[in-house]
C-alpha cells in the first residue's frame, strides 16, 4: 500500500503566492515561449490554405513547467494510458476508443467561452496553446468505477482562461459541452448517454488552481482516445467530471445538468468528489485497483488532493452532496 | 469404433475443450497479453465462460426435444461442473486479488454491495448442484427430488444475468445478448412443452375416436 509522500513545493506554497509565481515565470519566460512557439505559428501560416490536419509544429508540446501533484507516485506508461479509456462516445469497451480513434478528427477545433462574462470570445486552439504557458501536471486520477492510475497532463489551468473572458459576479457555475459527431464516434448512435456529454462545476471549484485545460500527455499532443484535442481535468473528483473533447464552456447562474447525473441519478451526483466513506450504490468506493499493481489500495479522500481541495466544501454534507 | 468407445471419446473431448478458456487464460497471464488491467480481465473471462457454459447446459433439453439429439444429455453435467469450476475460480479470484482475502471485507459487499451480493449468492445455490451431481446423490434424493433441486439452475442463470449487467456503469450489449440467448432456450422449453401437450391431446381424441369412447 502506498503512503502518500511529503507534499510537494507546489503543494505546501500558499495560493496566492503561487499564482504569482507563474505570473513572474510568465514575464521571464515569455520572450522564450513566444520565440519557440513562434516557430510553429510560422509554420501554421506557412501552411496556408490546406486545413491544419497536424497542428503547427507537428505533434510535439513545449512545456515551460513540470509539477508532481501525484506525491511522487509512479507515472503510468503512455501505452497504459491511451489503451484504457472510458470514453463511450467510441463505444463501451475499454479498448473501443484506441480502437475507433482514428474515426476522429480532433482539428479544426475551437472552444466557445461564454454565458455570465464580460468578454465572451470563441477561441481557437492553436490560439489556447500559444496564449497559455503549457505545464506537465502529474495528477492521479480516480474513474468511478474503483480503478486509478497516475498520468503527466499538459495543460494550463481553467482560471487562466476564465479570467480572459472576465466572469462577472452572476457566473456561480462553469458548465462544459463535449463535441456532437455521431458520424466520428460510433458510441453517440447509442443511447447509453444522452449526447453531447455535458459537466459542469461550481466557479470555485473551476477556477481552482488544480483545474486543469489539458491538450497534451508525455509531450505530445492528446490522442483521439484521451478526450482531443483538450478536455478538462479535476483530479479531485471521479474521472468521468473531467469531460473530454471539449467545444462549449458557459459560465452559468444556476447549477448546470451533468451527463452521468442525467443517466443514473441515484449513482452520480454533481460534486462526485472521490470519497472512500460514500459508496457508489452498487460497489464500494473504499480502495482502488492502480493501474499496474496487482492488489488493491485504499481510496484516499479527494484523492490524496484533501489540503488543497478540502476547505471548498467545508459545512457541506460530502454525502448528501455526492 | 463401437458407441461407447465414440461415447468416451466425445467426453473426453468435451473435457479438453472446456478446459481451453482457462488454459488460454494461463498462457495469455504468463505472455502477459491481458491488457492493462489484468485483474479485471481474469475475473472476466472467467465470469464470461462461467455464463457459456451454464447456458450450454440450459440448451441440452431444447436440443433434444426439438432436434432429437441425445448425445447433448450425456455431456450436460460435465458441462455443468465445468460452470461450477469457472464459476469458483472466478469467485476465488475476487477474494484473493481484489478483496486481499479479506473475508469480513469480501462479506460486507456482499451484504451492501448488491452487485456482488446476486454473484455470491448465484455461486452458493452451484454448490448443491456440485455436490448432487454424482450418480450416488441421485439415487439417493429420488429422480423427482433430484430434478426439483437443479432447477435451481434457472435461478442461478438469472442471478448471474443480473450480477453480469450491474458490473458496469451503463447496461452493456453482452448481458443483454447473454439474457437474449437464455430467453430463447427457456422459450424452447416451453414451447415444446404445448407442443409435447396438444400432441398427446391429439393423440387421445385420435384414439377416443378409433375406440368410439367419448374422451374425459
Amino acid at each position: 500500500m502506498a503512503k502518500r509522500t511529503d507534499p510537494r513545493v507546489s503543494e505546501i506554497t500558499p495560493e496566492h503566492v503561487y499564482l504569482r509565481r507563474r505570473d513572474l515565470m510568465r514575464g521571464g519566460l515569455a520572450l522564450a515561449a513566444a520565440s519557440a512557439l513562434g516557430l510553429g505559428a510560422r509554420r501554421v501560416f506557412a501552411d496556408g490554405a490546406k486545413p491544419a490536419s497536424r497542428p503547427p509544429g507537428g505533434d510535439s508540446l513545449t512545456v515551460l513547467k513540470h509539477v508532481d501533484d501525484a506525491g511522487g507516485e509512479k507515472q503510468n506508461s503512455l501505452d497504459e494510458i491511451t489503451h484504457y479509456n472510458n470514453f463511450y462516445e467510441f463505444g463501451t469497451d475499454k479498448t473501443d476508443p484506441a480502437d475507433n480513434a482514428s474515426l476522429f478528427h480532433p482539428r479544426p477545433w475551437t472552444v466557445e467561452v461564454a454565458g455570465e462574462c464580460a468578454k465572451p470570445k470563441t477561441f481557437d486552439l492553436d490560439e489556447l496553446i500559444r496564449r497559455f504557458p503549457l505545464e506537465e501536471r502529474v495528477y492521479r486520477m480516480r474513474c468511478v468505477e474503483a480503478w486509478s492510475m497516475v498520468i503527466p497532463w499538459i495543460g494550463f489551468p481553467l482560471a487562466s482562461l476564465l479570467n480572459a473572458v472576465e466572469p462577472t459576479s452572476k457566473a456561480k457555475f462553469v458548465a462544459f459541452e463535449s463535441v456532437l459527431r455521431p458520424e466520428e464516434m460510433p458510441g453517440q448512435k447509442r443511447g447509453w448517454l444522452e449526447w453531447p456529454y455535458v459537466e459542469g462545476l461550481r466557479i470555485d471549484e473551476a477556477t481552482h488552481p488544480l483545474t486543469l485545460l489539458s491538450v497534451g500527455l508525455y509531450g505530445k499532443v492528446l490522442p483521439n482516445q484521451n478526450g482531443a484535442p483538450i478536455r478538462l481535468v479535476v483530479p479531485w473528483k471521479y474521472g468521468f467530471k473531467s469531460a473530454k473533447s471539449i467545444v462549449k464552456i458557459r459560465l452559468v447562474e444556476s447549477q448546470p445538468p451533468t451527463s452521468w447525473n442525467r443517466a443514473s441519478p441515484s449513482e452520480y451526483g454533481f460534486y462526485s468528489n472521490v470519497n472512500p466513506d460514500v459508496d457508489h450504490p452498487r460497489w464500494s468506493q473504499k480502495r482502488e485497483r492502480r493501474i499496474g499493481e496487482f492488489l488493491r489500495r485504499p481510496t484516499l479522500p479527494f484523492n490524496g488532493y484533501a489540503t488543497e481541495v478540502a476547505s471548498l466544501y467545508s459545512g457541506m454534507d460530502l454525502r448528501q452532496n455526492f | 469404433m463401437n458407441a461407447s468407445r465414440r461415447a468416451t471419446l466425445v467426453k473426453a473431448v468435451t473435457f479438453v475443450l472446456a478446459l481451453v478458456p482457462m488454459i488460454k487464460l494461463g498462457v495469455d497471464a504468463l505472455l502477459g497479453r491481458l491488457g492493462v488491467d489484468p485483474v479485471s480481465e481474469i475475473e472476466n473471462r472467467l465470469g464470461w465462460w462461467t455464463l457459456v457454459m451454464l447456458l450450454a447446459t440450459l440448451a441440452v433439453t431444447p436440443l433434444n426435444a426439438w432436434l432429437r439429439w441425445t448425445w447433448p444429455l450425456r455431456l450436460r453435467r460435465m458441462i455443468g461442473l465445468f460452470a461450477f469450476f469457472y464459476a469458483t475460480v472466478h469467485f476465488a479470484s475476487y477474494l484473493a486479488i481484489d478483496q486481499g482475502l479479506d473475508f469480513s471485507a469480501m462479506l460486507d459487499d456482499v451484504v451492501k454491495r448488491k452487485f456482488i451480493t446476486v454473484g455470491f449468492a448465484a455461486w452458493t445455490l452451484l454448490v448443491p448442484l456440485a455436490i448432487t451431481s454424482t450418480n450416488g446423490w441421485r439415487k439417493r434424493l429420488g429422480q423427482k427430488r433430484w430434478q426439483a433441486l437443479h432447477r435451481l439452475v434457472y435461478l442461478v442463470v438469472v442471478l448471474g444475468l443480473f450480477h453480469f449487467a450491474w458490473r458496469f456503469k451503463v447496461l452493456e450489449d453482452a448481458p443483454l445478448v447473454f439474457a437474449g440467448i437464455f430467453a430463447l432456450l427457456m422459450l424452447a422449453r416451453v414451447a415444446h412443452g404445448f407442443v409435447k401437450r396438444s400432441r398427446a391431446r391429439a393423440r387421445a381424441s385420435r384414439e377416443a375416436n378409433a375406440l368410439g369412447v367419448p374422451i374425459r
